[in-house]
């Protein structure tokens, strides 16, 4: 196992290249879905405040 | 010539939202299951290379991650083309989506590179190399695509001007491949692709096209999921946005 690790001498090489690389790999799994549940949210409170100007609109038209 | 429906579909932002949305599990699985798989065959199973010695085993992160840079920078060219030409919204969405991803993927590639130059060349970085310089300009062109969308608050305006930037970088995409021909370069010429005869052993080049492969369903995984969040943020208002959000909320 300890030899593995040691890659012929250039461990710290390999595994800092394989490390960097699994950190930009799971910075862009984490960071493609926070955008989107950002956005989603950010829809949701526009749609919610949006709401109550439109209610009496509907209530307006089933009126007439 | 009339075109077929599901060509038409690719124009609805609900049904690429729903398509990308569906696509992404499976993408983002399959892609980290391979890169997994090749990882360790990589690291663990491939035989050790006769001149480098253990070290050559970056051989199965880095021109991966630089392949992905200038696949995502040729698709965001593209796409960037397409949405000026036919002021499309959905295709700057596209373009939008790949420069994080291309950006990074870049990065990662300059860095890995830096790693396995010390070793193997001699030195972390050399200024005279040419692929190293277009790939920098690379990384270069899709932080100055990010800002340039940045300084403007108007998103149409952002989409066309950031859309000619984008188109006129995709000629260092070529320049990139083909530096290590044109000019004397630290860098090997092309390996895997000359299809004919490549020249890896099979040992090696298995696991190294399992992790092409898994990088390439990764990449597209990232891109429809940023594709759906560009679409809920262009769809601000929209009926079936909407709907999609109450239904979520309460």
């Amino acid at each position: 196992m300890s030899e593995f690790l040691a890659m012929g001498g250039h461990g710290s090489y390999v595994w800092t290249a394989y490390g960097i690389t699994l950190a930009i790999l799971l910075w862009n799994l984490w960071s493609a879905g926070a955008m989107l549940r950002r956005n989603l949210r950010r829809a949701a409170r526009e749609t919610a405040a949006d709401e109550p100007a439109r209610r009496p609109k509907v209530s307006q038209l089933e009126g007439e | 010539m009339k075109l077929p429906v599901w060509f038409h579909r690719f124009g609805s932002p609900p049904w690429v939202y729903g398509f990308a949305g569906a696509c992404v599990p499976w993408l983002l699985i399959c892609g980290v299951l391979a890169i997994a798989i090749g990882a360790y065959w990589g690291l663990a199973i491939a035989p050790t290379d006769a001149v480098q010695g253990e070290v050559y085993r970056i051989i199965y992160i880095h021109p991966q991650t630089a392949y992905i840079g200038m696949m995502a920078y040729t698709l965001m060219g593209i796409a960037a083309g397409i949405g000026f030409i036919w002021r499309i919204k959905l295709a700057h969405a596209v373009a939008v989506g790949a420069a994080p991803i291309g950006a990074t993927f870049t990065f990662g590639a300059l860095i890995t590179g830096a790693i396995w130059g010390r070793p193997t060349w001699g030195t972390y970085w050399e200024w005279g190399d040419p692929r190293i310089m277009f790939e920098l300009l690379l990384l270069f062109l899709f932080l100055g695509y990010l800002a340039l969308r940045a300084a403007f608050d108007d998103r149409d305006k952002a989409d066309r001007v950031s859309a000619i930037l984008a188109v006129v970088g995709v000629v260092n995409v070529p320049i990139i491949h083909f530096s290590v021909d044109w000019w004397n370069s630290l860098h090997q010429t092309a390996t895997v692709m000359q299809l004919d005869d490549p020249a890896m052993d099979p040992e090696m080049l298995v696991p190294f096209l399992i992790m092409v492969g898994g990088f390439t369903l990764l990449f597209y995984g990232l891109l429809f999921r940023r594709l759906q969040a560009g679409i809920v943020e262009r769809e601000s208002g929209a009926r079936w946005l909407r709907e999609l959000v109450e239904g979520a909320a309460s």
